[in-house]
């Protein structure tokens, strides 16, 4: 069973729908005791909106999901729930959740904001069939909307970049977190694929 | 670098059970192209990168039919979706969303009620927020109007509401500039006098609107052929081209259009 957070943000038909579509079992949990006794085998933290409202949000979530990451759950981070794994953001005040060390930045200027469409992804490692980009080649599209980004202190938990004005950490992985800055749910069958890769890896 | 994006738009009739797609010839001729969901997923399969449902009944019944069609084409397409038509406050964006849109596009409405862009931007997000401007050239000087050279002459563009069927007096790339403002995420612009023509999407609009604001531009009117959106996409700052009938009646794939477009230089996602 998969635990989808419900954080109040926008709706989560999509992603729930996506990974039902890839063979997985999703639940919406829409608080800390639904997550309790959800005895998840993996949690996706699906993302729209803003740092600060994600995070005041997500607080409550917290000690549970500190829980699950540490037990070796696999999580998954979306978009603004991507970033908020992050330690902290120039878009607040907020304290992110600092499991993985690194700032999420403004997309500099020079280039339309929000990044709002499809684009390519660079690989910076070659792909085993169980990881999460299995089956993911270099240049294939997925679709962003966002107008921060994130930079890792450790470059090495980068699996793929884009370009976007800047070269930025499209897709963060360190040990059972995977974090992807496009939306996988809207990314149409290389998508899918990813959520399909993320579904498989649960089941492992 | 991020790719151009083709959007087919899907008119949808919803006075029809399950509703159904049309495509208007010159605001007169309806014919009947399909239903809603079907094309999505044919629109999925060839490679759109968008869609755009445009509920031209418009009414406040008809709300609960379109999210039908949302619910119906997300179970398995996976791509941003957008909804127009009959959007006139937030409840009805709620709507649009909870069944499964990405985004909402407004126009009579934010006319009407431009604080209706800000609440939306606030509740959803800029990138849920998609303004629509439905633009007439004006030919002739006018004080305080964005005056543009044509091969024509020189003109201004005039905003119209309910479906081109009113003026307002408003300049489209002023509006457009407020839009932004306010907190849209991307700018559907047509061209009244294209609209249905299939001569080709009017350039001197979109090189105007999109050379104005900072945000995407989805130029829209007029399209008739692959190389009417190769020309918008290579000679203007638009973002996003959108066609209907070109697609919807089997006269090329989105997928025929992309690989043309690529040959001419446009990076698209193959």
């Amino acid at each position: 069973m998969i635990a989808i957070i419900d954080y109040g943000m926008g709706n989560l038909r999509s992603i729930h729908n996506a990974l039902a579509k890839v063979g997985g079992n999703p639940v919406i949990v829409s608080d800390s005791k639904s997550l309790s006794d959800a005895d998840a085998d993996a949690v996706v933290i699906p993302g729209v909106g803003s740092f600060g409202d994600a995070m005041r949000n997500l607080t409550p979530f917290s000690d549970k999901l500190f829980d699950l990451v540490d037990s070796g759950t696999p999580l998954l981070g979306i978009c603004i729930g991507r970033q908020v794994l992050f330690v902290r953001s120039e878009e607040s005040d907020a304290a992110g959740f600092g499991l993985l060390a690194g700032d999420v930045i403004r997309i500099p200027d020079g280039v339309k904001i929000p990044q709002m469409g499809w684009n390519e992804l660079t690989l910076r490692r070659n792909n085993r069939d169980t990881d999460l980009l299995a089956g993911i080649n270099d240049g294939d599209f997925f679709y962003f909307v966002h107008s921060y980004y994130c930079v890792p202190e450790d470059e090495r938990v980068i699996v793929a970049t884009t370009d976007y004005g800047v070269d930025m950490a499209a897709v963060v992985e360190k040990n059972n977190i995977h974090a992807v800055q496009f939306h996988p749910e809207k990314s149409s069958k290389k998508g899918l694929l990813i959520l399909k890769n993320f579904v498989e890896m649960v089941k492992c | 670098m991020l790719a151009k994006r083709i959007i087919p738009c899907l008119d949808c009739d919803l006075g029809v059970p399950h509703g159904r797609v049309v495509k208007g010839v010159q605001f007169k001729q309806i014919r009947y192209a399909g239903i809603p969901w079907e094309l999505a997923e044919e629109y999925d399969r060839q490679g759109a990168d968008e869609l755009i449902f445009l509920d031209i009944t418009a009414s406040h019944e008809r709300r609960e039919t379109m999210a039908k069609v949302i619910e119906k084409t997300s179970e398995n397409v996976f791509m941003p979706l957008t909804v127009g038509g009959g959007i006139r406050a937030i409840a009805d964006a709620r709507t649009a969303f909870n069944s499964g849109a990405d985004k909402v596009s407004v126009n009579t409405a934010a006319l009407k009620n431009p604080g209706l862009i800000n609440d939306i931007a606030k509740y959803f997000g800029n990138q849920a927020c998609v303004l629509a401007i439905d633009a007439k050239r004006r030919y002739g000087r006018e004080p305080g109007r964005e005056m543009v050279d044509t091969p024509d002459g020189e003109c201004w563009f005039e905003c119209s509401f309910y479906g081109g069927r009113e003026f307002t007096g408003i300049d489209a790339i002023q509006w457009a500039i407020e839009a932004e403002e306010r907190g849209a995420g991307d700018i559907m612009l047509t061209s009244m006098d294209r609209d249905g023509t299939k001569d080709g999407f009017d350039i001197e609009l979109t090189a105007a609107v999109s050379d104005s604001v900072n945000i995407p531009v989805i130029a829209s009117g007029g399209c008739g052929n692959p190389e009417h959106i190769l020309e918008v996409l290579r000679d203007t700052n638009a973002s996003a081209a959108l066609a209907a009938s070109i697609f919807h009646f089997g006269e090329y794939t989105v997928g025929e259009v992309k690989e043309y477009l690529r040959k001419g230089g446009v990076h698209v996602r193959m």
